[in-house]
């Protein structure tokens, strides 16, 4: 990690009113959370709905205002930014939104969509023809798609016209949220594969969104797993897969569905529920449900380990294939 | 018994380009009892499969050929719209990816709960009480409070256990599972399959379960359906599919799936091609076109080849060996 990281996210929080008339309050969707992508690098932020995935992708986008911290991509401050300022820095950061087809207009053909990106930014003096079928191909469709109405593609194919208008203005950055998700496992290696072509290709960076943890782990060079709103563990992904050290980031990797029916699962259970946002459980916040529980877990906030660019939230992080103290009762 | 038989199901869309054959030659059975998983990329039929079951096709489509057969007495391609009725909910009932569609948000689930129990002659109170036993089954912390409250009260894997409470209430045949478990994380996801296999050894029903998580099958599933472009290729029980797949687009299907790739890797199997136009089907073998054990023979439709009883694959070449032996 010599170079300079592209994007630096710095203590981000992100709050959402609640509550009505005279009950005004607010939740964390995003509660204080750090990390750097470099370019040409995958980062993955794996976690369940409503873990604040999107949220955080969101903010970083500038599509969701932040209630603290602070956002530096390529060397410039963009959460101060306003609407206007923020338009050239979305030409260095594009997103791909979860649902292939749902985010094409339907109205639109093929070549206006992968052009529009130059339309929006009034990109001047380029041939959209030319463009549509530069894009195209390099997304590894054929040039004669230009025609076509969203309607007319498969799951893949639009996939692959997103792709495209992620990358119609050479980004630095792309956010990518569920790129594969609907897609079949065949469909979805394309995808993958394509991004991974992309990055290499045009040294993008590169933050996927997922819950796929199969897929995290070809894909990412590092990991963050999200818990509530905060990073519970975040480290390169062979480290954090091979041996995870926080008790979530451990349960969860234990818990992935093998496609082997005679497989033999040595799982940790989760008890109990994940706590609603609006009762942040005290202590650790994931105390609640952590096997490897003790009592200080119930009332002290957990310091940040960091280590060899590893960062676990945990008052005693696991050790190399650690199991749960006590045997395991089913959920009640 | 079986809960239900389809046999030789074809159903088309009529659309502006010209009719669209969804699905062709559709067969196989739900066993009474068992868990059957049906696996296919999006635009496979999967779909089309449930609303043909459900008796809700779009007004362009219809059922050309076949029968599905519900517990060996009710034909639903030609049940009447009333008979339908009585059976969508209390006899076959759904679960769907997300569960807010299934809940209404202005409504506190208690009330829900009593209200789709409109159908039984209990009491008020032993609908209440039903509804309290059903949330504790599905493992919902102090059922008799959570009955008060209202969906978004509850977190993403609460709110589709209650979903799965309420459509196992009437103790249905047959329950239709379409991914109800994508929006959540592994740890939950593993908590919900567990919890239906549960539920479905107490009910003692039959479930279709649709995925497109390998894993989740292959843990969950007791057979597996495996559909392409609109048709069934290949179905046996759940070892026979992952441990022997005949048919070369499960063969193919599996080796795509990066949890098989134990090295970690860039480059991610994948199956060249795309899915032939279904408004131009071709006369012979629908995957003939992308592959990779395609022969002259494969221009002619291919016959249901069967590998052993309950193990068939629609593939010329199913019952030849193959090179690598079918596991990646």
């Amino acid at each position: 990690m010599s170079t300079d990281p592209i994007l630096k996210v710095e203590d981000v929080q992100v709050s959402f009113p609640t509550g009505g008339l005279g009950r005004r309050s607010s939740i964390l969707g995003v509660a204080g959370v750090s990390f750097e992508v470099h370019p040409g690098e995958t980062f993955a932020l794996v976690g369940e709905s409503g873990s604040g995935k999107t949220t955080l992708a969101r903010a970083v986008n500038g599509l969701q205002p932040i209630s603290e911290g602070a956002i530096t991509f390529e060397g410039q401050r963009i959460d101060t930014l306003d609407r206007r300022s923020m338009k050239p820095v979305r030409r260095r950061m594009s997103m791909m939104f979860q649902d292939p087809v749902g985010s094409l207009s339907p109205r639109m053909t093929v070549g206006d969509l992968v052009t529009e990106p130059f339309r929006i930014h009034g990109v001047e003096g380029r041939n959209l023809r030319e463009e549509a079928a530069r894009l195209l191909t390099l997304v590894g469709l054929p040039v004669d798609f230009v025609g076509r109405f969203p309607h007319q593609l498969s799951g893949g194919q639009a996939r692959r016209v997103g792709v495209a208008r992620a990358i119609a203005l050479d980004p630095a950055l792309i956010i990518a949220d569920e790129p594969t998700a609907g897609l079949d496992v065949s469909v979805q290696g394309e995808v993958l594969n394509l991004l991974n072509d992309l990055r290499e290709r045009l040294g993008l960076a590169m933050m996927i969104i997922t819950h796929n943890l199969h897929v995290v782990h070809h894909v990412a060079d590092r990991t963050a797993v999200m818990y509530l709103g905060r990073f519970m563990e975040a480290g390169n992904t062979e480290d954090v897969f091979g041996a995870p050290q926080h008790p979530y980031s451990a349960a969860l990797l234990s818990a992935n569905p093998e496609p082997d029916p005679d497989k033999v699962h040595d799982r940790i259970t989760l008890p109990a529920e994940v706590p609603s946002l609006l009762a942040r459980p005290r202590g650790c916040e994931f105390h609640t449900r952590c096997p490897w529980v003790r009592d200080n877990c119930r009332s002290e906030p957990p310091v940040r380990h960091h280590e060899n660019g590893r960062t676990v939230a945990c008052h005693f992080p696991l050790e190399p294939g650690a199991r749960p103290p006590v045997a395991e009762t089913s959920p009640a | 018994m079986t809960t239900l038989a389809i046999n030789n199901l074809n159903v088309t869309f009529s659309t502006e380009a010209g009719p669209l054959h969804a699905l062709k030659n559709v067969t196989f059975d739900i066993p009474e009892n068992r868990i059957v998983g049906i696996v296919g990329e999006s635009g496979c039929g999967k779909s089309t499969l449930i609303n043909a079951i459900l008796g809700l096709l779009a007004d362009n489509g219809t059922v050309d050929d076949g029968s599905i057969l519900f517990e060996g007495a009710d034909e639903l391609t030609t049940l009447s719209a009333s008979r339908m009725r009585d059976l969508r909910g209390p006899r076959i009932s759904t679960v769907f990816q997300d569960p807010m569609g299934a809940l209404n948000p202005v409504i506190s689930v208690g009330r829900q709960m009593i209200n789709i129990q409109y159908r039984s002659d209990l009491s008020k109170e032993e609908k209440t009480q039903r509804a309290i036993d059903m949330l504790e089954l599905v493992r919902i912390p102090d059922a008799r409070a959570a009955l008060g409250r209202y969906p978004h009260q509850f977190s993403g894997g609460m709110k589709q256990r209650i979903a799965i409470a309420m459509a196992l209430m009437m103790e249905p045949a047959l329950l239709i599972a379409d991914e109800p478990t994508t929006a959540l994380d592994a740890t939950l996801e593993v908590t919900t399959i567990e919890l239906l296999k549960d539920l479905q050894q107490e009910i003692g029903c039959s479930v279709m379960f649709i995925s497109h998580h390998l894993g989740v099958i292959a843990e969950l599933c007791d057979d597996v359906v495996v559909m392409y472009a609109g048709e069934v290729v290949e179905r046996g029980t759940t070892r026979q599919i992952f441990q022997n797949p005949r048919h070369p687009y499960t063969a193919r299907l599996l080796e795509c799936d990066p949890a098989r790739q134990s090295e970690r890797t860039r480059h991610l199997p994948t199956i060249p091609g795309e899915i032939p136009d279904l408004r131009a089907r071709p006369p012979g073998c629908i995957f003939a076109n992308r592959c990779h054990r395609v022969q002259p023979a494969c221009t002619a439709p291919p016959p249901d080849a069967v590998i052993v009883d309950g193990h068939i694959a629609r593939c010329f070449v199913a019952n030849e060996p193959t090179e690598v032996g079918g596991i990646a």
